[in-house]
């Protein structure tokens, strides 16, 4: 009998919380309308980005290329006169892009950066491969202070030591140590 | 002859009138039943096409109309065909005996407000519920899928189990309006409605017609998640329609039966008769509705022992407990 009772409750109650729940505000987000705003480090579409002085950051490692799982970017390497290396172009096709965003991982330079910008659907498949114009941004993303030359790159478009944190070469025929 | 033509045109008038009212009814229905159901479960529900969507079962009729009509391989084609039109068309016969408002005297004629008030207008209903059933059935085994089969045999299952308990219900109602006829049965309602008289029959009613409606939770036959969509797994385009037509039609007819068995039909204070008939079934509606948003699915095994093990002993208990009531107070 005592089960009765609570089938009874069982039944009646769940009526009782529809009809409540019919009279609060709905959790939907009407997204043409309403947006709502993605966390800082959301991945979406990806950017390149430059260093304090304006340079391009991107030296064609060949890294994020390797890193990507469904093998959506590839670039071709060239070097400058002072023998700096960047990218001649740089292509990513967002059609195939599952913004998992190891390519970002793995770039030692900061160069490609995920960004908030989820609105980048087309209707022609075309235009979501995005060539090194649509890529590059005036600005340094999320570190606007590193430059990867002032860290490393030993000879290339610095003197050897001249960097910070990094000590001139050693003289293996001083004794000093 | 003029007299006979006179009345042959009112009731194409009615006919019409009903066809029309009750086939925007269930298109808007359909919408009604997605939209309550969507803010039960906090989601707005249809609201793109129109203003809150109110365009939408416009452009469902367009979408059905203009998708392919499928025949399965080896599916028996004429029953395949003609089964759902059974079932949109049981729904829509069984409105020839509402009576929708009292009599109305236009020109000096008594024009009763239904189509055909038949004298044993129970019993035309329950026939046409019972025939509906073939159109699950036999669109189920037409279809030649597993899923089909175990749909239509599922509904054949369920049928059994309400029917009887159904028909046992209103064996008071008959008693206490002393005709088979709609029009009498609300006549015989207009100081107390049946439900304050019977109350356990319309529980055991409301029971047995959800399980005739084929809702939630007694939508075995459909069952969504577990044998794909039951009876008309197979179906496409407007003959897919047609059992939603029957569907929502079927639920207005049973709103309707309901208002007229126990809610006293057209009575009611201030409003005119008409306002308060519709607004009863669409009330009766909404509970079906509420329910579908609030109810979990038995097995089809569990209906059927609710079924002969308690609603068919207590509806029968019913009937004599108010049969001897009657007797002594008379």
């Amino acid at each position: 009998m005592r089960n009765f009772w609570r089938d009874i409750k069982g039944t009646l109650q769940p009526f009782w919380i529809t009809l409540g729940y019919l009279f609060k505000k709905p959790v939907t987000i009407q997204y043409p309308e309403e947006k709502r705003t993605p966390p800082p480090r959301y991945r979406a579409r990806l950017v390149l980005t430059r260093d304090p002085n304006g340079g391009e950051r991107c030296v064609a490692c060949q890294l994020c290329s390797a890193a990507c799982p469904v093998d959506c970017i590839s670039m071709q390497a060239a070097e400058d006169e002072d023998g700096r290396r960047y990218a001649a172009w740089f292509r990513i096709n967002f059609s195939r892009c599952i913004f998992c965003g190891l390519c970002t991982e793995a770039c030692p330079t900061l160069a490609i950066q995920t960004t908030a910008d989820y609105e980048i659907c087309n209707r022609e498949v075309l235009n979501l491969v995005y060539e090194k114009q649509d890529l590059l941004i005036e600005s340094g993303g999320k570190d606007t202070e590193y430059n990867f030359y002032k860290h490393s790159g030993i000879g290339v478009a610095q003197v050897r030591g001249e960097g910070e944190e990094e000590h001139g070469p050693v003289d293996p025929k001083s004794l000093m140590p | 002859m003029n007299e006979m033509l006179i009345s042959l045109a009112l009731i194409l008038v009615k006919l019409g009138l009903i066809f029309g009212v009750v086939l925007t009814m269930a298109a808007y229905l359909v919408l009604a039943e997605r939209k309550i159901l969507g803010r039960m479960q906090l989601r707005y529900g249809p609201n793109r096409i129109g203003p809150g969507g109110m365009i939408e079962p416009m452009c469902d009729v367009i979408k059905l109309i203009t998708k392919e009509d499928f025949i399965p391989d080896r599916a028996d084609k004429w029953v395949f065909l003609f089964a759902p039109g059974l079932t949109a068309l049981t729904a829509l016969l069984s409105f020839a005996v509402v009576p929708f408002a009292p009599p109305l005297t236009l020109f000096g004629r008594e024009i009763p407000m239904v189509v055909c008030d038949l004298n044993i207008g129970l019993l035309y209903i329950f026939g046409l519920s019972s025939l509906a059933v073939y159109g699950v059935v036999l669109g189920g085994w037409a279809s030649n899928s597993k899923y089909s089969l175990l749909g239509a045999m599922r509904g054949l299952a369920q049928l059994l189990s309400y029917e009887l308990a159904l028909g046992l219900a209103l064996v008071p109602v008959v008693m206490s309006a002393k005709s088979f006829s709609l029009t009498e049965i609300v006549m015989a309602q207009s100081t107390w409605p049946n439900i304050l008289q019977h109350p356990l029959a319309f529980i055991i009613f409301m029971i047995s017609v959800t399980a005739e409606s084929k809702r939630t939770p007694f939508d075995m036959p459909e069952a969504e998640n577990e044998i794909v969509a039951g009876f008309h797994t197979e179906y496409s385009g407007m003959r897919l329609g047609l059992f939603f037509v029957g569907e929502y039609s079927n639920l207005i007819v049973i709103g309707a039966m309901t208002t007229v068995f126990f809610l006293g039909g057209w009575h009611g204070p201030f409003l005119p008769p008409v306002v308060w008939f519709i607004m009863k079934v669409l009330f009766v509606a909404f509970i079906f509705i509420w329910m579908r948003g609030s109810m979990p699915r038995p097995r089809y095994d569990q209906l059927m022992h609710f079924g002969w093990k308690v609603l068919i002993p207590l509806a029968l208990l019913n009937v004599v407990v108010s049969g001897a009531i009657r007797i002594a107070l008379n």
